[in-house]
């Protein structure tokens, strides 16, 4: 006798096992306590977002020129309408713009080129981003040469003089603390001492302070009638506080490289140098680069502290902003609108970090 | 050829200026004035939507400009902080500092630097909500005052309150716009600070009329350029642009009518427009310095109503800016 097998077809799972429902049900209704904590959570979020909205967006006013077709009862982007070009370049002369907006154009390809992973000549074009790509941008920026008009630093300011800070900043502060680290770690007595006394000063000041050392004081120091450019004084003090910080974090990475790797290189017959350079901090940046990330972060938000020595970053120059008379009473806008710029360029190099150390994991992550 | 490009590139970053030449020399060579001012205060120094600095301050640097180089438009403005403005005029990164700074004698005396006159006096006031209906500070028994912490304002508030035997709760804030927050948002029945101020701070309120601002002045207050000490022909030129602006107030000599004045045979407008005698010669300067001065930024009155009077949003009456001769004690001495 043959059985009749009844062959079940193969069905959906029941839509109270899968789909958006369900996960509701699992994870915001699946008991009593459960579903008060997530009522009561979306009544917050109701209180919250409802007003952020109706005042950001609903009843904002977009279109203008002057405070008076702003209707105060929403957000008056007319203000950073009205101011947008000063937040972006500062005070740098309308007329030459251009210039600036070639180092934006050139800036921003050079950083996509290399985060892109598909496009070539990789080697080449960070060797022209880290010395090519400077003079062109001081020649731009500057002036002075081939017939561009000058223009003085402190007509510089706000986006773009927050980037030029950070940059220089990162760029400059990432070489001086690997080498700081590799001092700090050296067995010469002298290249140490220098490199732990450096390191642990740079860390002992408050970048407030060394700002204001560099503004107030040091002119004071300097021969009669040479005064450095202030935006220069700010650079240089901002990247040795950044080195000291960067080689503490890159010699934390150090330390995490087994021992092994490095005495294995030696036994191949490596000089110091191409230890480091091929087999410790190849494998020591890797890691670090949740902590570098971190640092460049920290970097980029303190550029607003040039603020107190006259420099218009972009914080500063919305400041400046919001005491002319014709835009009293605007601070909201205006430091909404700084925190926004502040939190894209945070988040994409956050965003950024986690890439890259998805992209260069070789299976050691734990 | 090519070192010699990039030493350049160098030494431009370190931007030399002369201090051995006089400070007018110095001005003169580079085609401009280095003003000093506030980086941010409404009515004296603050950015337009077109990058230019307008202000009672900042009008001065270009009356100087314009006495020196006899073009307004030849400033350099340099945004200062209150603790490097100082340091800024004496190592020559400015050379006049016109950014609200009160002239005291401390100051005047130990910094090295000189006032060259007021151009504007100030001095704490009181603002309350026009609903209270206070009309004199002596009313002001008991009441909560909302104030800047580490200022002068503070110190000079507990000093008033006590020598008139009232009382009163401070409510201490960090900055202008936290303390006009504060008042907006009734923790204070009071707001106390510079007058100048006060006013700036009451356009930042929603609705600027609940808000008066007292008669009374609790404090001096006095505001005015400053220069290095040592130079005294450029201190005169500083101090000169002002009084001209002054006289030419005085004289009814407007941005408008200077130009027929120059016809005028009153002697006085005669030797201000230096179409009598050559009042600039001993100065170093042109001798229609005062001309260029009206022409192209203005008299006093013109100024003040244009950045903090009556065709401004603050609108302060002139009260003790006023001339002399109108209730005031602006004063100048005149030229001849």
């Amino acid at each position: 006798m043959i059985h009749n097998q009844t062959v079940i077809e193969q069905r959906p799972a029941p839509s109270s096992a899968i789909g958006p429902l369900a996960w509701l049900r699992t994870n915001l209704f699946s008991d009593p306590i459960n579903t008060i904590f997530t009522l009561i959570g979306l009544y917050v979020l109701y209180l919250l977002v409802v007003p952020t909205v109706q005042w950001a967006f609903i009843n904002a006013d977009w279109v203008g020129t002057t405070r008076e077709d702003c209707s105060r009862e929403g957000a008056c982007w007319v203000f950073v309408n009205a101011r947008f070009t000063q937040f972006i370049y500062g005070l740098y002369p309308r007329a030459e713009i251009w210039r600036a907006n070639i180092v934006f154009a050139g800036f921003f390809t050079l950083i996509a080129w290399l985060a892109i992973p598909r496009l070539p000549f990789k080697r080449w074009v960070a060797v022209f981003a880290l010395v090519g790509f400077p003079v062109v941008a001081y020649v731009l920026l500057h002036g002075g040469y081939f017939d561009l008009p000058r223009v003085p630093t402190h007509r510089w300011g706000g986006l773009m003089l927050t980037l030029l800070l950070a940059t220089v900043g990162m760029v400059g502060a990432l070489p001086i603390g690997i080498v700081l680290a590799l001092g700090r770690r050296s067995n010469m007595p002298i290249v140490k001492s220098f490199c732990v006394v450096f390191i642990e000063f740079w860390r002992g000041v408050p970048l407030i302070t060394v700002l204001f050392m560099a503004s107030v004081m040091l002119p004071l120091f300097m021969p009669s009638g040479i005064s450095v450019d202030r935006l220069v004084r700010a650079l240089i003090g901002l990247t040795l506080f950044q080195s000291a910080y960067m080689a503490e974090v890159i010699r934390g990475g150090l330390q995490a490289i087994p021992k092994g790797q490095e005495e294995a290189a030696a036994a191949l017959g490596m000089t110091y140098w191409k230890r480091m350079g091929l087999i410790v901090l190849p494998q020591a940046l890797k890691m670090m680069i949740p902590g570098i990330v971190n640092t460049f972060i920290s970097l980029f938000k303190d550029t607003t502290l040039v603020m107190i020595i006259g420099l218009f970053d972009l914080l500063g120059i919305v400041q400046a902003a919001l005491a002319d008379s014709r835009w009293l009473g605007f601070s909201l806008e205006g430091y909404v609108f700084a925190a926004f710029m502040f939190w894209i360029f945070c988040f994409s190099m956050s965003r950024y970090s986690q890439y890259l150390e998805r992209k260069l994991n070789t299976g050691h992550k734990r | 050829m090519k070192t010699v490009r990039w030493l350049g590139l160098g030494i431009s970053i370190l931007a030399p200026s002369v201090a051995m030449a006089s400070t007018l020399e110095t001005v003169q060579n580079r085609d401009s004035v280095r003003c000093g001012v506030n980086a941010a205060q409404p009515g004296f120094s603050a950015l337009d939507d077109d990058d230019q600095y307008r202000g009672l301050d900042t009008d001065i640097c270009r009356a100087i400009a314009a006495a020196a180089l006899g073009d307004a438009s030849k400033v350099d403005f340099v945004p200062l902080d209150s603790v490097e403005r100082f340091t800024a005029l004496q190592s020559g990164e400015v050379d006049v500092l016109s950014r609200t700074t009160t002239w005291t004698s401390n100051r005047d005396t130990s910094l090295g630097i000189n006032f060259t006159g007021v151009s504007y006096y100030d001095g704490q006031a009181f603002m309350v909500a026009s609903d209270l209906g206070v009309q004199s500070t002596k009313e002001l028994d008991g009441a909560a005052v909302c104030t800047q912490s580490g200022t002068t304002s503070e110190l000079n508030l507990s000093d008033y309150f006590r020598i008139h035997n009232m009382a009163y709760d401070a409510v201490v804030f960090d900055s202008p716009e936290q303390s006009i927050a504060g008042f907006e948002a009734g923790r204070c029945d009071v707001l106390s600070s510079d007058a100048s101020q006060l006013y700036a701070q009451r356009m930042q309120l929603a609705d600027p009329d609940r808000a008066v601002v007292l008669p009374e002045i609790i404090s001096k207050e006095p505001l005015g350029p400053a220069v290095r000490q040592g130079d005294d022909q450029w201190f005169n030129i500083v101090k000169w642009t002002l009084f001209a602006m002054l006289n030419a107030e005085e004289l009814g000599i407007s941005q408008e009518n200077v130009d027929e004045q120059l016809d005028s045979d009153n002697p006085d407008i005669m030797r201000l427009l230096g179409q009598d005698g050559d009042f600039g010669e001993a100065m170093g300067i042109e001798a229609d310095w005062a001309y260029q001065i009206v022409k192209q930024v203005g008299n006093y009155a013109e100024i003040y109503d244009r950045n903090v009077g009556s065709d401004s949003d603050f609108n302060i009456a002139r009260g003790l800016n006023g001339l002399w001769n109108n209730g005031g004690i602006q004063y100048a001495p005149p030229i001849r």
